[in-house]
């Protein structure tokens, strides 16, 4: 049984996405990642399970792979 | 001829001449052990106490010099107390609890790696290498003198080893040259670089990481504190980390990471050495030099820990990166772990079969050692930007929000191994009992009325500990004779630790201290079936 919900569940979507694309204007590419990595730490933290966290980490592995 | 490969500290065993080099047909031994490191003379002394003749060969005729283990953990003490010289190590060590970690100069955070009451042994004490063997194998001389058949001999160095159907055939070279002996069991506990693995041609695989560390012990009168303290990217040391620790004697411990691609002369060079050590401690401070070295790491482990009569513990086993203390610390686990099980099948008083059970759990023990050391590698030294780009990230963050501060790794310093899963646990009958002394964990200290709990147990044998249930003196279980610890306990330490929401629980607790089964009154039957699970039986 999957954990991980892949089905949408966004409060606000576009507010959100908005919102993430706000946080990258002006930013370096440098600074993008830096970005980037703190906001996967603090979500992560915040979903904390580990079941969870695995899923998700495949789950983006996953969508990485092209053919 | 046995050429020195290292200095010695101390000269303890001299090599002298015995009667086996000039027997016609070689003579046969119980236990061979080859190495007298930390790891073999703790199971020579772990074997002597037991009355299990055992004879160490070590290439040297002493400890050697130069310190590389200094953090003893308190499950290495505990094992020391029922080895009886845990005192003594105490006594020499410094003593410490606490951690700090640093960024630049400020601090980040801060651990206590005992943040609670009664337990007789601190969390580590601080020990140079060469003084915890001394006491090792000063300990096996007062035993020597009780009469325990424990022989050590000084430059005897093993250059050939055959397997046969019922004993180990054992070529050893000495000043007076080679000489034969047989071995029922050979345990080698011969290092990382391990002759016996490599004479059998077996393999040690693993990672080794990109990065180079200095230590650099040094001897200076400062008031700094007792606290292991672990930089990053401190303003005398730019993008690498770096540790200061106490030692006894007035010597400390300093360590700097130097990077992957350095000119190694360079490095080591005593002014150079001296010029970073005055920018970390200040300039006003004397001190000099007592040892310097500059190491890379591996994490590596052999698969297999038993080969039929031949057994690996320590560092011939597996190796890990220095910075959880899980080397010497892991290893004196194994000791713990096998001493018994080879006393006990030596007796016949188990199957061989229980032989296979060290390689069970003591290759579990590595495993989470290596899991840990490695993780901490991966955080000190990232092998790409990525690996960068989160570090970073994680040290940033710690600035800013607590959440991030577990994931800052400087260190996963040794713990005990929990053999969960171990195929001598017995099920866990206790309902509601505490997590930390369910089966295969090792049994948790706590404060009784005359003293400490792991000074009762420690008899090196298996036993019973009842909580509030009264227990015979002595449980005879056909040949075996368990004795017997009666306890009671009202909402105390012995209580939270041992019963939980139980009234009243009875422990099978195995040589080593670690609990085999428990339930929550005596049942005889189910304890002689543990005991048959604990012993290799089925
Ligand atoms: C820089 C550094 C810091 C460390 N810090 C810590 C720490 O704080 N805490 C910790 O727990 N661990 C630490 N370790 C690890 C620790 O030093 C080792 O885990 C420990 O020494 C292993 O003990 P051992 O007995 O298995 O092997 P060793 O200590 O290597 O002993 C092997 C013995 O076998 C002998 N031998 C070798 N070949 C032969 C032969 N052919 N015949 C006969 N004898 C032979 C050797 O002479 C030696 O006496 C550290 C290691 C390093 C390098």
């Amino acid at each position: 049984m999957s954990k991980l919900n892949l089905s949408p569940n966004l409060e606000d979507t576009d507010g959100f996405y908005e919102g993430l694309l706000n946080a990258h204007n002006g930013l370096k590419d440098a600074d993008i990642h830096a970005l980037n990595a703190r906001l996967i730490l603090i979500l992560a933290n915040h979903i904390g399970e580990q079941d969870i966290l695995e899923e998700a980490l495949s789950a983006a592995s996953a969508a990485l792979k092209r053919d | 001829m046995v050429q020195a490969r290292y200095q010695t500290a101390f000269r303890l065993y001299p090599y002298a001449k015995v009667a086996d080099q000039a027997a016609s047909t070689p003579r046969r031994h119980p236990v061979v052990i080859i190495g007298g490191g930390p790891v073999g003379m703790g199971l020579a002394l772990d074997l002597g106490k037991k009355g299990i003749p055992c004879l160490v060969l070590d290439d040297h005729d002493g400890v050697g010099m130069g310190s590389r283990a200094i953090c003893f953990a308190k499950r290495t003490l505990e094992i020391c107390d029922r080895l009886g010289c845990g005192e003594q190590m105490v006594q020499k060590g410094v003593v410490w609890n606490l951690g700090r970690v640093y960024r630049g100069e400020r601090e980040v955070y801060h651990f206590n790696l005992l943040p609670e009451e009664g337990h007789k042994r601190p969390a580590f004490i601080n020990l140079q290498q060469p003084y915890f063997e001394q006491c090792l194998v000063e300990e096996i001389r007062a035993e020597q003198a009780k009469g325990a058949p424990v022989e050590i001999r000084g430059k005897n160095r093993l250059i050939g080893l055959e397997q046969k159907d019922d004993h180990v055939l054992i070529q050893v070279d000495t000043p007076d040259g080679p000489y034969e002996i047989e071995a029922e069991y050979l345990v080698a506990c011969d290092g990382a670089s391990s002759p016996t693995r490599d004479l059998m041609g077996l393999g040690f695989d693993g990672r080794t990481f990109e990065d180079n560390f200095l230590i650099a012990d040094i001897k200076m009168k400062a008031d700094f504190p007792t606290e292991r303290r672990f930089w990053f990217d401190p303003p005398f040391n730019r993008g690498k980390t770096a540790l200061m620790h106490k030692q006894p004697d007035r010597v400390w411990r300093l360590d700097f990471q130097l990077g992957w691609d350095i000119d190694r002369a360079a490095e080591i060079d005593p002014d150079k050495i001296k010029s970073r050590v005055a920018a970390m401690i200040g300039k006003d401070i004397d001190f000099e030099l007592v040892w310097t070295s500059i190491y890379t790491f591996r994490c590596a482990s052999m698969e297999q820990y038993r080969h039929d009569r031949v057994f690996f513990a320590g560092d011939s086993a597996h190796q890990v990166s220095p910075f959880g203390a899980r080397g010497c610390n892991g290893g004196m686990q194994d000791i713990d772990n096998l001493a018994w099980k080879l006393a006990m099948v030596i007796n016949g008083q188990a199957d061989d079969s229980l032989l296979d059970s060290y390689h069970e759990e003591r290759k579990y023990g590595a495993d989470e050692n290596i899991r840990n050391s490695s993780r901490t590698a991966d955080f000190l030294t990232p092998r790409n930007p990525a690996h960068v780009l989160f570090r970073d990230a994680v040290l940033d963050l710690v600035e800013h929000y607590e959440f991030a501060l577990p994931l800052v790794n400087s260190g996963r310093l040794s713990t005990p191994c929990t053999y969960d899963g171990s195929s001598l646990n017995s099920m866990d009958a206790l309902p509601n009992g505490p997590m930390r002394s369910r089966p295969g964990s090792p049994m948790p200290d706590a404060p009784i009325e005359d003293g400490y709990l792991l000074d009762y147990v420690a008899t090196g044998r298996f036993s019973v500990l009842g909580i509030n249930c009264d227990l015979p003196e002595h449980i005879q279980l056909k040949s075996y004779t368990l004795p017997c610890l009666s306890l009671r306990s009202e909402r105390d330490v012995l209580a939270e630790r041992y019963l939980g929401e139980a009234q009243s629980a009875v422990f099978l607790i195995r040589p080593d201290q670690h609990i085999a089964g428990r339930w929550p009154e005596l049942n005889t039957l189910a304890l002689e079936h543990a005991f048959e699970t604990a012993t290799g039986g089925s």
